[in-house]
């Protein structure tokens, strides 16, 4: 929670997000989609909107749509519209952008997500299908600008929440669930830089305890989470600050600054375009029949929050490691191996990988599919520590030289001589001496302080060099001691 | 031979009586004598024709002809045609070459036709009398005084003046009927979604239809057989089997159900139209139809929820006439949208930017649910009006045009009086049914009247079958404009 909120104000957001559909062509053309090819090499006649050319939808963005609406439990809509949204802009070469607006495709469908350890259910509005626009080119020509339009007819779905998030943290969470979301049913590749998958925030704030919204702005341009983050953070002091000297937030789309770290205003609701939405006659209501619907639920995948179930049922895992063992596939198919080539013990694997994994995975800002460490050799080193070859101090230590390349568990505890000693005379020689080094600990503990065993098993593992087994140390020395 | 029908002239070509290059030569040669008068062309090509000509040829000696190999035809002038230019009768495209073909040329072209020219037409097909269009009025060959009606009016002009034995036009309100209707030729208008739309630039997308002029309802099914199918680049195009449109021509009609709308034969109907009408009406009930009235209760209400859709779908079907990439752009502008102002302003006549201006108020916000939506339904209630009348008779008849052909510059001051040519077409657009109109008669000064007949969806060949035996039974389809017969 931001300091602005915790002086009496609440934040409330909402989230448009436009994900990039991973077809091979275009919504209504036959064009290649792919990212970074030279300007308007693929636009199609269709694409450049010359005289007498129609759409043809395509199929592959629909199971898309019906992919994603399944996903989060939403209602697939069995008879929608597509409608004409008209402005003129030179990269939109229709004169309008072909979109869904009274009737979408997918209505309804919630996200749930974790902010900081505590869940929250996310209630979608909508997700409609539509195309991209092109894109202009201001600064590469003098006194001109270029238009491309390769874009131009790439598939989108555009997903908008219920006005439901409380704190730039929440909106954060949400974005990445549903950018792991996206990419784990396979319709989005989720790749930020090449706005596969882009934000628009709607923010505004409220006192806390009103029931009624304050006057919203949306905020574009938010291609990276943390700019969103910081976008959202901004905007909410700005309408409170605005509030608290005595103004009023204006309704306009802001654009945010990454330089300046800045909302700026970009239009007032009183510029809005009229978009005169009326529905598309060059395209008949889009009908999904149930069988369509049920062939494509055939083919999901483990959805997130059924394997996070799973996780907990199957695994006694607790509800938290299982929601963020299953944040993204990657890390979730990683887990479920680490577990199978341990041979069971899905706790001790959740520990390992939520622990010493994420770490390494964050320090090197990878997915879990890339990890330099993989879920065998994991496996291998997870089984030493609970078959006792190593300690847990010890088997992180090993772990790093894993990850530094050094080879396998086995190897590098064999090399840097990492075993820790479970025969029981050898630790009963170490106690014996420790007890006759420490009579004033040992009277500690007899006068009832239980920190004291702690200390003189400490004593075990430093007189050991922390080979020793610590739990059969303190079981001899309660022995002795009593 | 000029006056010969198409499968007249198909049959010579077949026996090798004629050749298509000859063909090509003879009616090449009449546009070129008789045609400048009547303005019926944007463009004449007589050397790509004589090359398709010699194709044709080839194909005809290799035995591999269609019942249109080789016979000269025109494409209104929005059809895009790849190489040649797809004016729509606007300044905005007055240079535009298409480089593609639209589904019906393509469709001509395997059959073997070959094309000579695109036809006048009013600018992006608004309007019934070929006067908005740039390049100015085609006029009518029965009185180069009056027009020939629209939009397709060169079409019209063209095959009643026997410059071409066919010709392509469409029918958005009445644009195929009306001017078969002034100018003497049969013309047809198929069911919404029987010929495709791609490549052909959109006025009102869910009322524009693609159809034929000829000399006879036989030559319509043969332009049909071509025209017609399923494509998959339209979305509205109707998915189903090919049919031979020509199939029932010959039927006798006993037993057929002729239904006449009492909308029809009222005070707004020229008595000397209605009369024509009537005469042959009673020739299809000699023939052994019977007649039955028939009630289409929202008929009054069809020209003004036309005149809320039709410009609703141009305003925004014409937005991409921009100048930004292809079509007219203004010599001089100070910004983005000064370009556009400037571009549309110069690029679209008074015509077009009226229903643009009045598509785009029906459609803004706040007028949208008391316009379009109310428009959308009423336009249901017309089509529901056709279903009732259908449950008690075969087909339509009346009058395709309330007028015989007007003089030049009439109605251009009064656009409501030139909507309203459109009285007895329109609603067929809306609901989206097969019409056609074939000569009956000769009205006030001489001037041709046609017979529109309306069918039931995808029932054209039943349509052309009842024109055929008429046409059979009366000969004022053979009749040739003055000057333009033999």
């Amino acid at each position: 929670m931001s300091g602005a909120a915790g002086m009496g104000w609440e934040i409330v957001i909402g989230l448009e997000t436009h994900a990039q559909l991973s077809t091979a062509s275009k919504i209504f053309s036959g064009a290649a989609t792919a990212f970074g090819a030279a300007p308007n090499s693929q636009a199609s006649a269709v694409d450049i909107a010359l005289p007498g050319v129609l759409p043809v939808l395509n199929r592959g963005a629909v199971e898309r749509a019906i992919r994603f609406g399944l996903a989060v439990g939403a209602r697939i809509a069995p008879r929608s519209v597509f409608a004409r949204k008209n402005y003129f802009y030179p990269d939109l070469p229709k004169g309008y952008q072909i979109s869904q607006y009274e009737l979408p495709v997918v209505s309804g469908g919630f996200l749930d997500i974790v902010v900081e350890g505590r869940e929250k259910r996310v209630n979608l509005t909508r997700a409609h299908l539509e195309e991209d626009a092109g894109k202009s080119l201001h600064e590469d020509f003098h006194g001109m600008s270029g238009i491309d339009l390769n874009r131009a007819g790439t598939p989108l779905l555009e997903i908008v929440t219920e006005p439901e998030m409380r704190s730039a943290r929440e909106a954060v969470a949400y974005a990445k669930a549903l950018h792991s979301l996206v990419r784990w049913i396979g319709i989005c590749d989720g790749n930020m830089q090449e706005g596969s998958f882009r934000c628009d925030a709607n923010v505004s704030v409220r006192p806390a305890g009103s029931a009624t919204l304050g006057t919203r702005c949306e905020i574009k341009n938010l291609n990276s989470f943390r700019f969103l983050e910081k976008a959202i953070e901004f905007e909410a002091r700005r309408q409170i600050e605005l509030i608290g000297d005595g103004g009023t937030v204006r309704q306009e789309t802001r654009l945010w600054d990454p330089q300046k770290g800045e909302t700026r205003s970009m239009r007032s609701k009183e510029d809005a375009h009229d978009y005169r939405y009326f529905p598309d006659p060059d395209l008949l209501p889009l009908a999904i029949a149930p069988e369509w619907i049920e062939s494509v639920r055939a083919a999901m995948p483990e959805l997130p929050a059924a394997m996070r179930a799973r996780f907990v049922a199957a695994y006694g895992l607790a509800p938290v490691d299982a929601t963020t063992l299953t944040a993204s596939k990657a890390l979730a198919t990683y887990f479920e191996e680490v577990v199978r080539h341990a041979g069971g013990e899905p706790r001790a694997c959740a520990n390992w990988v939520l622990g010493e994994l994420s770490a390494l995975l964050n320090r090197l800002e990878a997915e879990a599919d890339a990890s330099p460490v993989g879920p065998a050799a994991l496996a291998g080193l997870v089984k030493r520590v609970l078959d006792g070859t190593v300690s847990g101090k010890a088997a992180k230590e090993v772990f790093e030289a894993m990850a530094a390349g050094e080879g396998a568990a086995d190897a590098i505890i064999a090399a840097r001589g990492l075993t820790q000693i479970s025969d029981a005379g050898a630790i009963e020689a170490i106690v014996d001496q420790v007890l006759a080094a420490n009579a004033k600990l040992a009277d500690d503990w007899r006068a009832g302080k239980e920190k004291a065993l702690n200390a003189l098993v400490g004593q075990v593992m430093k007189a050991s060099q922390g080979k020793a087994n610590p739990a059969q140390a303190g079981e001899i020395l309660r022995r002795k001691l009593g | 031979m000029f006056d010969h029908t198409v499968s007249e002239l198909a049959a010579l070509l077949r026996d090798r009586k004629v050749s298509s290059e000859e063909l090509a030569a003879l009616f090449l040669g009449r546009i070129e004598r008789l045609g400048g008068g009547l303005n019926a062309f944007i463009t004449v090509d007589a050397e790509k024709a004589l090359a398709s000509a010699r194709a044709a040829d080839a194909r005809l000696a290799r035995g591999e002809a269609t019942p249109l190999t080789g016979i000269p035809i025109a494409h209104k002038d929005l059809f895009c045609a790849r190489g040649w230019k797809t004016t729509c009768g606007s300044r905005m495209l007055a240079d535009w070459v298409s480089p593609y073909d639209a589904h019906v040329v393509e469709q001509f072209d395997r059959a073997g036709a070959v094309l000579v020219g695109k036809t006048n037409m009013d600018e992006f097909a608004m309007g019934s009398s070929n006067e908005s269009s740039f390049f100015g009025p085609a006029r009518n060959p029965w009185d180069p005084s009056r027009v020939p009606g629209g939009s397709s009016g060169g079409s019209a002009a063209a095959v009643a003046a026997r410059l071409v034995p066919a010709a392509t036009g469409t029918d958005t309100g009445g644009s195929i009927r009306q001017p078969a209707s002034l100018t003497g030729t049969s013309g047809i208008r198929p069911t919404y979604g029987a010929v495709s739309r791609y490549g052909m630039v959109a006025f009102a997308s869910s009322l524009d239809q693609g159809g034929a002029f000829g000399k006879s309802a036989e030559d319509l099914a043969l332009m049909l057989n071509v025209m017609a199918g399923f494509d998959e680049r339209d979305s509205t195009s109707v998915e189903r089997p090919k049919e031979d449109y020509a199939r029932d021509l010959a039927r006798p009609l006993a037993g057929l159900r002729v239904g006449l709308p009492k909308q029809y034969f009222t005070a707004d109907l020229a008595p000397d139209v209605a009369s024509c009408v009537m005469a042959g009406v009673e020739e299809l009930e000699r023939q052994g139809a019977t007649l039955v009235e028939v009630n289409l209760p929202n008929q009054a209400l069809a020209v003004p929820v036309y005149y809320v859709i039709a410009p609703a779908e141009a305003s925004s079907n014409l937005s991409r006439f921009d100048g930004a990439r292809y079509g007219h752009r203004a010599a001089g502008y100070a910004d983005l949208n000064d370009m556009y102002r400037k571009s549309r302003a110069e690029g679209f006549g008074a015509e077009v930017r009226r229903r643009i201006l009045v598509g785009t108020y029906v459609l803004s916000h706040g007028y949208y649910d008391a316009y379009y939506l109310q428009a959308q339904k009423v336009r249901r209630l017309i089509a529901r009006d056709f279903a009732g009348a259908f449950a008690s008779c075969d087909v339509i008849a009346g009058p395709a045009a309330p007028t015989v052909a007007f003089p030049i510059g009439e109605k251009t001051s009064d656009p409501v009086q030139m909507y309203l040519e459109d009285l007895y077409t329109i609603s067929v657009n809306l609901a989206g049914l097969p019409g056609l109109s074939v000569p009956c008669g000769f009205g006030e000064g001489g001037l041709p009247v046609g017979l529109q007949l309306i069918g039931n969806y995808f029932d054209e060949a039943r349509m052309l079958n009842v024109a055929h035996r008429f046409q059979q039974a009366t000969d004022w389809h053979r009749r040739s404009p003055p000057g333009y017969g033999s």
